[in-house]
C-alpha cells in the first residue's frame, strides 16, 4: 500500500514539475528586460500615451461654462457632434437602459447614482431598466425587447465589447439615439460613448506612485483579480510598463480572484518568502483591506499601497496613517449617460467620445472622501454627495 | 477484513506526504524554520481542515456535500449584513449562523434520505439555491461590516501558557478535530462508517441508516458554518469567499485516502489531507509557481487519489459499487 501511494505521489510530483518548468518565463517577475519582453497583447502604445496625456489635460464644460460644470459634465478634448436630428422638444421622455449587471459594489453604487440622477429631471417621465445579469445573450435580447417599448433614448452599458456590437448596431438602426458607457462597442453608431480616461491611466497612477515612494531595489508585489479582462489587463499593462522603466523590483504578480481570504494568504506567503515587501500594487481595490491586514497580522510595517476609492480602504489608510494612493474609476460616470440623453433629446451637441476626468485620491484629498457613515464598500468618487436623496439610497 | 479497514486506514501515506511537504517548506521558506511560520500555515489552513472534517462525515457514509462552499459564502454575506459593524450583535449572529448551518444540513439530509435523491444532486441543487439566494438578497455586493469581536476567532490569537500566542482558529481546529476523532471512535461513528460500506447490512442489523446519513449532512453543514465564521474573521466580507471550497474539501478528503462511495478512511487522514493541500499550495507559491496551477493540481490529486484508492482496494470492490465521478 505504501509503495503504491508513493508511486502515485511521485507521478503527481513529476506532473507538477513538468508543468511548472515552463511557467516562470510567462510570469516574468522582476528584471527590467524580462518585464519588457512580457509586454502584453493588451498594451497599445498610442492609447497608453493618449491616456497618460489626458490625466493632466484640462477637462472642459460642454457649454463653455467651465466654472460651473461638475466632473461628470466635463469632457476631455471633446469633438462635438450635432444631434439636431434626434431633437424632441417638450419633455415627457421615456428613457431606457440596458445594464450589463449589478453584481459588484462598483456597479451597485453607480446604478443607484444613475437612478438618483433620473429623479433630478422631471422631463423624464419613464425610466425602463433591464438587467442582463452579466450574460451576453440576455443583454442581446434585452436590447431587442427595449427596441419595441417606445424608448426616446437607449442607454447601454455593454457586458462585453465584441458580442454586444451587433445588438447595439441593430438598436441604432431603429433610429433611437443610443448612448454607450463604461465598456465600449466596436461600432461608431452610438451618438456618444462615455467613459473615464481608462485602464492605462488607472494602472499608471498607482505604479508611478510606487516608483516614487519605494526605494531603488525595493520589492513590489502586484495583485490582480483575473487575467483576460481588457480593462484590468490595461491597468496591469500600464503598471508593467512603468515598473519596467524603474528601479523597483516586482517580486510577484498574483491573481486573487477578488477573494479577500486568498489575497491575505498570498500576501502572507510573500512576506514570509521575501522577508519584506516594500510596496503593493493592485489592479482594483476590493481586497486592498485584506492585503493591508496581512501586514498587520504578520507584525510587519505597512508599505506604500495602491488601493481604490472604497470607504473601507480610505478609512484604513487614514487610521493606520499609511502611505497610499487610490486611483479611481469614478462611479460618477453613471450620471453622465442621463445628462447626455437629455442633451441629445434637447438637440444640444455632445462629444462623439465623451472622456470624463478620472481623478485619484491622494494624501491631500483623503479627508474629503472619507465618509464615516457610508458602507465599507461604498465608492467615494460617486459625485453623489450633493444629490437630494443622499445618503439613504446608497446605504 | 473489517479490522483492517477500521480507523487509521489510509492515515499513514497522507501523513508521510504531509511530513515531506512540511520539511520541503523549511528549505524554501525562511519563515518555516520557526514555529510561527507553521502556526501561520495552520491558521490559514484551519477553515479548510474544518470543512474537510465535515465533508469526511458525508463522504465516509457514502455521499457528497457540494453545498458547503456556497453555504460559506451565504453565511459570510449574511453575517456582515446582520452584524453591521456592531459588537453587540456578534454573539447572536454566530448562534444564528450555526443554526442556519444545521437547518441546511437537515434539508440536504432529509431530501437525500426521505426522497431518495442522490446526495450529489441534492447538494448541487443546494449550491445553486444558496448562490442564487445570496445574489438575490445582496444584489451581488455584500453590505454591512463585521465587528472586531466577530473577527477575533479568525484573526486574533489567544495567550496560551508555555506556548505563547496561539491563533484562535488553530484552537477551534484542534477542538473540532479531537471531537471528530472521539465521535468516530464511538458506536455512532463506527455505524456511520458501516453505512458507507454496506447500508443493507446495517439496516438488517437494526441500525437506523437514514438517521445516520442525516447526522452526517448536519455535521457537514454545521462545520461549514464554523469554517464560515473562521474565514470571515480571517479576511473579512467577500462574496467570493466560499468559491470552490467544496471541491477543495473533497480533494482534501480523497487526498487523505478516504474512499469515495464511503466505508473507508479516517478523519485524521482527511484533516491531514486538508493540511497537505494547503501546505502544497504554500510550497508552490514559495517556489514561484503561478497560483493558476492550483485548480490543475487539485484535479490531478483527485484523479490520482481516486484511481489509487480504486486499485488499492481491488477492482472487485469497485465493481460491486460503482464509484461516482467527481469531476
Amino acid at each position: 500500500m505504501n509503495r503504491k501511494w508513493s508511486a502515485a505521489a511521485l507521478a503527481g510530483a513529476l506532473t507538477l514539475a513538468g508543468c511548472s518548468s515552463d511557467l516562470p518565463a510567462a510570469q516574468a517577475p522582476g528584471g527590467t528586460s524580462e518585464s519588457a519582453k512580457a509586454k502584453s497583447e493588451f498594451f497599445d502604445q498610442g492609447e497608453y500615451e493618449r491616456q497618460l496625456r489626458f490625466r493632466t489635460a484640462k477637462a472642459v464644460g460642454l457649454d463653455s461654462q467651465d466654472g460651473a460644470a461638475k466632473p461628470w459634465e466635463q469632457a476631455l478634448e471633446p469633438q462635438l457632434v450635432d444631434t439636431a436630428k434626434f431633437a424632441k422638444p417638450g419633455g415627457g421622455y421615456h428613457l431606457c437602459f440596458s445594464n450589463a449587471s449589478v453584481d459588484n459594489p462598483w456597479r451597485q453604487v453607480g446604478f443607484k447614482t444613475m437612478k438618483e440622477e433620473v429623479k433630478l429631471h422631471p422631463e423624464i417621465t419613464k425610466f425602463t431598466v433591464l438587467d442582463a445579469e452579466a450574460k451576453d445573450d440576455k443583454q442581446i435580447s434585452d436590447i431587442q425587447s427595449l427596441a419595441s417599448q417606445g424608448c426616446n433614448a437607449l442607454v447601454v452599458s455593454p457586458n462585453t465589447t465584441a458580442t454586444l456590437t451587433p445588438a447595439v448596431e441593430a438598436a441604432c438602426a431603429t433610429g433611437v439615439p443610443v448612448i454607450v458607457f463604461d465598456r465600449g462597442v466596436k461600432t461608431s453608431c452610438p451618438v456618444t460613448f462615455i467613459h473615464p480616461i481608462g485602464g492605462f491611466a488607472f494602472g499608471a497612477d498607482g505604479a508611478e506612485f510606487l516608483k516614487d515612494k519605494v526605494k531603488p531595489g525595493g520589492k513590489v508585489l502586484a495583485l490582480r483579480i483575473l487575467p483576460g479582462v481588457d480593462v484590468l489587463e490595461q491597468r496591469w499593462a500600464a503598471a508593467n510598463e512603468i515598473f519596467a522603466g524603474s528601479q523597483v523590483k516586482v517580486v510577484g504578480v498574483e491573481f486573487t480572484n477578488g477573494d479577500a481570504a486568498k489575497t491575505k494568504s498570498i500576501v502572507n506567503e510573500y512576506i514570509q518568502r521575501e522577508g519584506k515587501i516594500d510596496g503593493v500594487w493592485m489592479d482594483a481595490g476590493a481586497t486592498a483591506v485584506a492585503a493591508v491586514e496581512a501586514f498587520q497580522d504578520a507584525g510587519a510595517a505597512i508599505p506604500p499601497f495602491v488601493g481604490e476609492d472604497q470607504q473601507d480602504f480610505l478609512r484604513m489608510w487614514a487610521d493606520e496613517k499609511m502611505t497610499a494612493v487610490a486611483p479611481t474609476y469614478p462611479t460618477y460616470q453613471w450620471r453622465t449617460p442621463i445628462i447626455a440623453a437629455l442633451r441629445v433629446l434637447g438637440g444640444k451637441q455632445v462629444p462623439r467620445e465623451w472622456v470624463l476626468p478620472q481623478p485619484k485620491v491622494t494624501q491631500d484629498t483623503l479627508k474629503d472622501f472619507i465618509k464615516q457613515d457610508m458602507p465599507p464598500l461604498h465608492y467615494a468618487m460617486c459625485g453623489c454627495e450633493g444629490m437630494p436623496g443622499y445618503p439613504a439610497p446608497w446605504k | 477484513m473489517r479490522a483492517r479497514l477500521r480507523l487509521g486506514d489510509g492515515t499513514g501515506p497522507v501523513l508521510v506526504v504531509l511530513l515531506i511537504l512540511l520539511v520541503a517548506l523549511t528549505f524554501v521558506g525562511p519563515a518555516y524554520v520557526e514555529p510561527a511560520g507553521y502556526l501561520a500555515l495552520l491558521k490559514r489552513a484551519a477553515p479548510l481542515v474544518v470543512l474537510a472534517v465535515g465533508q469526511y462525515f458525508v463522504v465516509v457514509s457514502g455521499g457528497f456535500d457540494l453545498s458547503v462552499g456556497s453555504l460559506v459564502t451565504a453565511e459570510v454575506v449574511v453575517a456582515a449584513r446582520l452584524v453591521d459593524g456592531d459588537d453587540a450583535n456578534t454573539w447572536w449572529v454566530i448562534a444564528l449562523l450555526l443554526g442556519c448551518g444545521v437547518l441546511v444540513g437537515l434539508v440536504n439530509g432529509l431530501i437525500t434520505t426521505k426522497l431518495l435523491v442522490p446526495s450529489f444532486i441534492v447538494t448541487l441543487g443546494m449550491l445553486l439555491v444558496l448562490d442564487g439566494a445570496v445574489f438575490l438578497w445582496s444584489g451581488g455586493a455584500p453590505r454591512g461590516a463585521l465587528s472586531p469581536s466577530f473577527r477575533v476567532l479568525g484573526r486574533g490569537s489567544a495567550d496560551v501558557p508555555v506556548i505563547g500566542q496561539v491563533p484562535w482558529s488553530v484552537i477551534v481546529l484542534l477542538v473540532v478535530l479531537v471531537a471528530a476523532v472521539w465521535f468516530m471512535h464511538r458506536g455512532t461513528g463506527r455505524m456511520l462508517l458501516a453505512v458507507g460500506d454496506n447500508d443493507n447490512v446495517v439496516r438488517l442489523a437494526g441500525g437506523r441508516v437514514d438517521r445516520l446519513r442525516l447526522l452526517a449532512f448536519v455535521l457537514s453543514a454545521l462545520l461549514a458554518s464554523v469554517a464560515a465564521i473562521l474565514l470571515a474573521g480571517f479576511a473579512g466580507v467577500s462574496a467570493q469567499v466560499g468559491e470552490g471550497m467544496e471541491f477543495r474539501a473533497i480533494t482534501a478528503v480523497v487526498l487523505g485516502g478516504v474512499l469515495l462511495g464511503g466505508g473507508r478512511g479516517s478523519v485524521v487522514a482527511a484533516a491531514a489531507g486538508a493540511l497537505s493541500l494547503e501546505a502544497l499550495f504554500s510550497l508552490l507559491n514559495l517556489l514561484g509557481v503561478s497560483g493558476a496551477l492550483e485548480s490543475a493540481v487539485q484535479g490531478v490529486i483527485i484523479i490520482v487519489a481516486v484511481a489509487y484508492a480504486a486499485h488499492g482496494a481491488g477492482l472487485r470492490r469497485m465493481l460491486r459499487r460503482p464509484v461516482p465521478d467527481t469531476a
